[in-house]
């Protein structure tokens, strides 16, 4: 067996393009130090491929915990179909496999001008180029009622762990013949088919553990991602148990009475036996504090590099950056990722990173054996990532139970390659 | 800057780039290009099952495949919609790089 790696391939491929450098940034005899806060989908990535791109440089990656629990797939352990434990990965691969430094540490403050990272326990980290990937946190403000430590009765599972733990504990213990209410938030918020996705799982262990239940679904919107395709699989599997309001006929939820778990809309007040209430959003805590977010909320970036805006020698990617077209998406998260990490070595060796082609993929179940997906590669243009016309889409309506049935075995495969790609 | 002086400054940079050097920094380089795939096909394209891996084709069967599923001969359930993505010079650099890979 005969396997080229990467850099025989670059050598294989002309040395025109290495000779083509510039001159370095970096004065001799000192590793150029890249730094990623946060070990989810898009900073795992991040530090993993900076790696993969240059071995050369030094990589720090700061996460404070030692396991990572991964949104996608949360729904199926929700559903009762998935491990907590399949769903959760280390960073042991990163530091011993990949050369990536892990610290687990929280990071406090970000110092653009000293280039410097502050941590929890007293760290000062400095950085040629610090990649952040801080994932979202949460807009309690727009929702009386509702706050982290009403999060703790009434669950919003959307970030996985300890959320998502408690909310398919409370599941477990709902009665036969109870209500689930679930409020997905209003745009933009992680992951956009995951609300219903989770619906679809958790209608598929009311329907085969406790079928007198129903589910109602408030909805902030009057539309969602792919809406046909998820209509479709719940007209044929779930019309006895699930209920959509959309916001037009009172579905948006305007205050929660958690001790109670009443969710309170303009003109009702639905009592729940489980309620699963999703806030509405923006970029995690550290992108605020180190000022790298606009009046929306989220982090502007240059789109060929992922460099903010804002601050020079900061790059911010994953949920917490607007990225135009492509969605916040643990796939997107990954892929910017790769670009990033990209642009960062060709950045930090003075060459000029090229065009990226990128993608996201992004598959949701209905059933154990019904899955649809949405999918766009994306080029990036002068008014942002664009997805390329004529490709892409959403899987056919109207497709027989083959079909179907192959997603929902692809997207256990590509669960499996992606976890990989970054923990493993 | 404004966004556009930005947008022309990176066009002009490709310019140079492509005159004095490597045509291929034009687009993507070719292994993000290819890392574009892992996600569904596995770190460095070895698959852990069920989605296809990469690392063991040869080029012209990649470039065969992905042309097929780009025009509907080879049916798919989703490939057809991400070819389609992909222009002729994309398609010929995964190729070369998934098929310098090696046969196992």
């Amino acid at each position: 067996m005969f396997k080229t790696n990467r850099r025989d391939f670059l050598r294989m491929a002309g040395a025109a393009g290495a000779s083509a450098a510039a001159l370095p940034l970096i004065g001799c005899g000192e590793k150029p130090k890249v730094v990623v806060i946060g070990g989810g989908f898009g900073g795992a990535t991040a530090a993993k491929y900076v790696k993969w791109f240059d071995p050369s440089i030094d990589v720090t990656m700061i996460e404070p915990n030692k396991q990572f629990t991964t949104c996608p797939f949360s729904n199926l352990y929700l559903g009762g179909i998935r491990s907590f434990d399949s769903i959760t990965h280390n960073y042991e691969a990163m530091a011993n496999k990949h050369g990536v430094n892990v610290v687990h540490d929280m990071v406090t403050a970000i110092d653009a001008e000293k280039k410097m990272v502050m941590t929890k326990s007293g760290g000062k980290i400095s950085y040629d180029r610090l990649i952040v990937s801080p994932g979202i946190d949460f807009r309690y403000e727009l929702t009386p009622g509702y706050d982290a430590e009403a999060a703790e009765m009434v669950p919003h599972a959307w970030k996985a762990g300890p959320q998502t733990k408690l909310l398919r504990a409370q599941l477990e213990a709902m009665p036969d013949g109870g209500v689930f209410v679930m409020a997905p938030p209003p745009n933009p918020f992680r992951c956009p088919p995951g609300p219903y996705e989770r619906a679809s799982m958790v209608a598929h262990y009311l329907k085969t553990q406790k079928p007198k239940s129903k589910l109602l679904i408030l909805d902030a919107k009057d539309k969602f991602s792919k809406f046909g395709l998820f209509r479709e699989g719940w007209e044929k599997h779930y019309s006895d148990i699930i209920e959509w309001v959309p916001a037009s006929k009172d579905g948006k939820v305007r205050e929660v009475d958690a001790k109670n778990k009443v969710a309170i809309t303009e003109f009702e007040k639905h009592k729940a036996d489980v309620l699963n209430f999703i806030p509405a959003q923006k970029a995690g805590m550290i992108a605020h504090q180190a000022g790298l977010t606009d009046q929306t909320g989220w982090c502007p970036v240059n789109f060929q590099t992922w460099e903010s805006t804002i601050h020079k020698g900061i790059h911010v990617i994953g949920d917490a950056a607007i990225a135009t077209k492509m969605p916040k998406s643990g796939n997107a998260a990954n892929t910017q990722a790769k670009v990033c990490a990209a642009a960062v070595v060709d950045m930090i060796k003075g060459k000029t990173p090229g065009t990226p082609t990128t993608s996201n993929t992004c598959y949701s179940l209905i059933t154990p054996d019904y899955g649809i997906s949405v999918t766009a590669v994306y080029r990036q243009t002068d008014k942002g990532y664009m997805g390329v016309a004529g490709a892409g889409g959403l899987s056919p309506m109207g497709e027989g139970p083959k079909f179907r049935a192959l997603e929902a075995k692809y997207a256990r495969g590509w669960y499996a390659n992606i976890a990989n790609d970054i923990w493993g | 800057m404004t966004k556009v002086g930005i947008c022309l400054a990176a066009a002009f940079g490709f310019g140079l780039l492509a005159s004095s050097a490597n045509a291929g920094e034009l687009m993507a380089k070719p292994e993000l290009l290819a890392s574009n795939c892992f996600n569904c096909h596995g770190y460095n394209g070895a698959s852990a099952g069920v989605i296809d891996e990469l690392d063991s084709l040869p080029a012209r069967r990649i470039v065969s495949k992905l042309n097929d599923f780009k025009d509907g001969k080879k049916p798919s359930t989703i490939m057809g919609r991400i070819a389609k993505g992909y222009n002729d010079a994309e398609i010929e650099a995964l190729a070369k790089y998934f098929g310098s890979m090696g046969n196992k």
